[in-house]
């Protein structure tokens, strides 16, 4: 069975969608991607350090996985538009998945911004991939405006707390017309598994697997978890019932 | 002339042009991006961006992240 992610118009061999933030350096993140999976991975634009040794690019560029650059950090929508059109610059992307939050504390998106960043980035030929609120008329707002996916987050990011509000993900996957992306709040397996049940296309996470006490083993837990969980929405659950329901027949029974 | 690169003072000679200074600053351009002043100047623009005294510029890379 094909059952391909598409995202703005690519195929990616995976569902899982990695950070490469959290790690404690660039060996555990080679670890971390082959053991994934993935083939798209985030990097963040910072100053350039001379100093510093080996670049995530020569890693991402061995796996062959994708690039989506993020505008992690940035408060306002001239900010985040800025840093998405250096990022465009310095790899050769389009693709920009646009954070802009409102503080270092919740790292809750900034509603406002985040949707004014949006439309003027896809105004500019940017395929825009927004880090959002569980909000499901956020969510349409920036279908609306030319997003090509939607990334809701579970829980704050970093938190582990996993899906706080299923039913508001459950309603931005009913209406979507864009791929939905779970990100951030993923804590261990079962929360990205849950994600895929819900019927998100795919899952976006860092922390679970980057400061996991076995990053590699947790990659891997994760990539069965994404399968498991899409596996799983395609097969189609059995209603929750009050009552039980029995499996063995309840014909041709002895009288005993 | 006085430039601050990445927050930091840098001197130039006069006359010397963004091309310059990247090159003086880094071993590689390979996946950088550099902003003048908040505005960006793409990497094609560089060897023709003359820089003035007083200016600052932002080169920024992919580092880990997400």
């Amino acid at each position: 069975m094909s059952d391909e992610l598409v995202l703005a118009g690519e195929k990616l061999g995976s569902r899982l969608i990695l950070g490469t933030g959290g790690a404690p350096s660039l060996q555990v993140v080679d670890e971390v991607i082959g053991a994934s999976g993935t083939a798209l991975c985030t990097v963040s634009m910072r100053r350039v350090d001379p100093t510093t040794a080996g670049s995530i690019l020569d890693v991402l560029s061995r796996h062959g996985v994708r690039i989506l650059p993020n505008t992690a950090g940035c408060r306002t929508a001239r900010e985040a538009i800025l840093t998405a059109q250096l990022a465009r610059d310095a790899l050769d992307t389009d693709w920009v998945k646009l954070e802009v939050v409102a503080d270092d504390d919740t790292l809750l998106p900034d509603a406002i911004e985040l949707v004014d960043a949006a439309e003027r980035l896809v105004a500019d030929g940017f395929k825009v991939f927004p880090y959002t609120n569980d909000d499901p008329i956020l969510a349409r707002r920036l279908q609306r405006v030319g997003c090509v996916a939607v990334m809701p987050l579970g829980a704050p990011i970093g938190s582990g707390l996993g899906i706080l509000n299923p039913h508001n993900i459950e309603l931005i996957v009913a209406e979507a017309e864009v791929p939905v992306v779970l990100d951030a709040g993923v804590g261990t397996a079962s929360d990205a598994t849950l994600a895929m049940e819900l019927g998100c296309d795919a899952v976006l996470l860092a922390s679970a697997v980057t400061r996991a006490q076995d990053p590699g083993l947790m990659a891997a837990a994760m990539a069965a978890a994404v399968d498991a969980g899409r596996l799983a929405r395609l097969a189609g659950r059995i209603p929750k019932r009050e009552h039980a329901h029995a499996s063995s027949p309840t014909t041709g029974m002895a009288v005993l | 002339m006085h430039i601050t690169v990445n927050g930091e003072p840098h001197e130039m000679a006069d006359g010397a042009t963004l091309a310059d200074l990247v090159a003086e600053c880094l071993r590689s351009d390979k996946g950088v991006a550099a902003a003048v002043d908040g505005e960006v100047a793409p990497r094609g623009s560089w060897p023709g961006v003359a820089l003035r005294d007083g200016q600052a510029v932002e080169l920024l890379t992919a580092v880990q992240g997400g």
